[in-house]
């Protein structure tokens, strides 16, 4: 094990570049998720704000104006 | 059957697509990844001893070249997505090249990054300007202007035209880093990359390598599908889809 950890004497080299690689893809899905998720928030909020509150609540809206004047 | 192809041109078309193609493409790269390791770190002893003994730091060949090589692959998916939105004026198409840049970004820097580690133990320097060296750099510099260039012009189409243009522009880049090891005379042009037949690495340690390189790739596909879909969300926000995608997601 220790063998395996030191890799000839040269762990440094050898897990710098391996621990870099695999922990900057980390740190991109990382931040991928974060981003989603702000994004889905700002749109959700966006949504709230410009539907019109009714009495209700949020029920499925009701045809309004041309829907439904037609006979 | 015929398959209308320029339906999943269409953002709203795409993105459940990309969605549901995220944890296959994760999946397999993880699998890859774990395949590549345990082969590249315990089934290549071997390699230790031989003819042509190496040292232990050769196993950074099993990420150093499969980044090098994903960071011109995906240069050239983000020149052609970009020629692509250019020619046809495809929103989704601009999307594909912005959702690409930051994914091949951090290989470019990554083939530079491990290059070094690797230079040092190998040719004694981190680093020199060694053509193949000088070319990767550029190319890093190359999408790091991408993406500044993008993030730099508020108008969005604007933004993405400039950007796209760029990203062709510097095309140039890839065959030169390509052809890098080509030096005609040693005496004139002393290259540290050397040119090396696929056909003389060893299986064992061609095969770690190229179960690597599927891993980033695959790894590439879902980075970009996830980042693509942020890109779609934030730029349809206004569309009556979005709406319905958010409240489904916003709940889940």
């Amino acid at each position: 094990m220790i063998e395996f950890l030191q890799q000839g004497g040269y762990a440094g080299y050898v897990w710098s570049a391996f621990g870099m690689t695999f922990g900057l893809l980390l740190v991109e899905i990382l931040q991928l998720r974060s981003s989603q998720r702000t994004t889905l928030t700002r749109i959700a909020r966006l949504v709230r704000l410009r539907t019109p509150r009714r009495k209700t609540g949020s029920g499925p809206r009701q045809p309004t104006g041309a829907a439904r004047a037609k006979p | 059957m015929t398959i209308n192809w320029f339906k999943f041109a269409s953002p709203a078309a795409f993105y459940p697509i990309a969605g549901r193609l995220i944890p296959w493409f994760g999946g397999i790269a993880a699998l890859l990844v774990l395949v590549s390791l345990y082969w590249g770190f315990f089934e290549t002893a071997d390699q230790l001893g031989g003819s042509n003994p190496q040292k232990e730091y050769y196993r950074i060949i099993f990420v150093h070249v499969p980044t090098a090589w994903m960071s011109m692959w995906l240069y050239l998916v983000l020149a052609g997505w970009s020629a692509i939105g250019l020619v046809f004026n495809t929103r989704l198409s601009f999307m594909m090249a912005k959702a690409v840049a930051p994914t091949g970004a951090i290989f470019t820097f990554l083939a530079l990054w491990t290059g070094a580690l690797w230079g040092r133990p190998s040719w004694g320097t981190y680093w020199d300007w060694d053509p193949r060296l000088t070319s990767e750099l550029l190319l890093f510099f190359l999408y790091v202007g991408y993406i500044a260039l993008h993030s730099a012009i508020d108008d969005m189409r604007r933004a993405d035209r400039a950007a796209a243009l760029l990203a062709i522009v510097g095309l140039v880049m890839v065959p030169v880093i390509y052809l890098s090891i080509n030096c005609p005379d040693p005496n004139q042009c002393a290259a540290l990359h050397q040119r090396s037949d696929p056909g003389s690495i060893h299986p064992s340690i061609l095969i770690p390598m190229l179960a690597m390189t599927l891993a980033l790739w695959s790894y590439s596909f879902a980075a970009v599908f996830a980042r693509l879909r942020n890109i779609i969300l934030t730029r349809e926000s206004d569309n009556a889809w979005v709406r319905d995608v958010v409240g489904k997601e916003a709940t889940a």
